[in-house]
């Protein structure tokens, strides 16, 4: 959908799920504004205004980051996006599951998500959501080829969602992430999300009560998804995670995340954090068990 | 007390290749987040003990996995 001379606005917390594309149509002649978050993951819509005029087409942004989880204000932001004409297409990987989210209210044009995290699917399946409201006739398919419909003829159909469904479907694989969503919704987003808040409070402020570390992003577990990071003072964060795994079986992720951009915003580049995140099906004991285990690595 | 080293590699698939054909020639190896330390393109790294570090590198050139570079690590092993 974009073209070269095209702009498109994202933020400085985006994962390489996203920049890479970003960065590749840039050179291809699309115009790209990278706007800048503060130190904490969030953005100030009032960036965001300034960045956005009336040649913006598009604006693609995470809802939360997958480094510091700070949730991203999608509805303020699309408010902004449609004043000066342009879709909002939002990263949703950290999200769906895990807080509610409503494209018609929030104003969504376009939505990506993946399967294999809060809905508990298997890797590589995910999908994208577009709003009836959008013009299709704008969108290219990545993949043309059969649907099972209009077989008469060689030309790719316009009808939703053949158009963007071509080939033999993955279904094996997205009836994982169907179950998953069946499952959030018998148990409902917000009890979901109020369990994960309390991970989230607890680890932040078992991790912020320890000497030497430092933890990123916001405080507030309300603005927030139970995403953490953390550096520790005098240790490389590869020998944190080695150690949290092999002596404690905590298992973190350590580095960059795919997310250098968010790094450099947040201050950890090129070192990276190491980077906790709580599941749905992980509980305040294990949360407490994790705390302790880098108090111990700390210490040591 | 075990002295160990570090391969790093371009990508993951070479990372997962090396593994399975160390552990098959039966080489007491591990997979371990990159050293930060080291600059590499990747994120999982290739432990092994450091005097296997010949035969290692014969097995992964044998079998062509590419990989980046090799280096000592400390008796801690991180």
């Amino acid at each position: 959908m974009l073209k070269p001379g095209d702009q498109v606005v994202t933020s400085s917390v985006e994962h390489n799920a996203v920049m890479r594309p970003l960065r590749s149509l840039e050179k291809q002649g699309v115009r790209l504004n990278v706007v800048s978050c503060a130190a904490d993951g969030s953005l100030d819509v009032r960036d965001l205004a300034k960045a956005v005029s009336v040649g913006t087409r598009l604006v693609v942004l995470t809802h939360a980051s997958n480094v510091v989880g700070t949730i991203l204000p999608v509805a303020e932001i699309v408010s902004i996006a449609h004043q000066a004409g342009a879709l909002v297409l939002v990263d949703a990987a950290q999200t769906v599951g895990a807080i509610p989210i409503n494209m018609s209210e929030m104003g969504i044009d376009l939505l990506v998500f993946t399967g294999h995290k809060e809905l508990q699917g298997p890797p590589g399946t995910g999908g994208l959501i577009i709003a009836d409201k959008v013009d299709v006739s704008q969108i290219e398919p990545l993949i043309r080829g059969g649907t099972g419909s209009r077989s008469e003829s060689e030309e790719q159909p316009d009808d939703m969602p053949d158009k963007f469904e071509s080939g033999t479907a993955n279904l094996a694989g997205i009836a994982g992430p169907g179950a998953g969503l069946k499952w959030v919704t018998d148990k409902g987003i917000f009890e979901i999300r109020d369990h994960m808040k309390k991970l989230s409070q607890t680890l932040i402020e078992g991790l912020a009560a320890l000497p030497k570390v430092k933890v990123y992003g916001t405080v507030d577990p309300e603005r927030s998804v139970a995403i953490v990071s953390f550096t520790v003072d005098g240790m490389r964060v590869s020998e944190i995670g080695l150690r949290l795994d092999e002596e404690f079986g905590v298992l973190s992720r350590v580095g960059l995340q795919c997310a250098p951009a968010a790094h450099k915003t947040i201050g950890s580049f090129p070192e990276g954090t190491v980077r906790l995140a709580p599941g749905v099906f992980t509980n305040l004991d294990d949360v407490r068990e994790a705390i302790q285990a880098i108090s111990r690595v700390v210490r040591s | 007390m075990t002295q160990y080293g570090v391969v790093l590699f371009h990508t993951t698939s070479a990372v997962m290749r090396a593994e399975k054909l160390l552990i098959k020639e039966g080489y007491s190896i591990k997979l371990i987040p990159t050293p930060r330390q080291f600059s590499s393109d990747c994120g999982i790294a290739l432990r092994f003990e450091w005097n296997a570090q010949d035969q290692v590198k014969l097995v992964l050139d044998e079998a062509r996995v590419e990989f980046d570079t090799i280096h000592f690590l400390d008796t801690k092993g991180v």
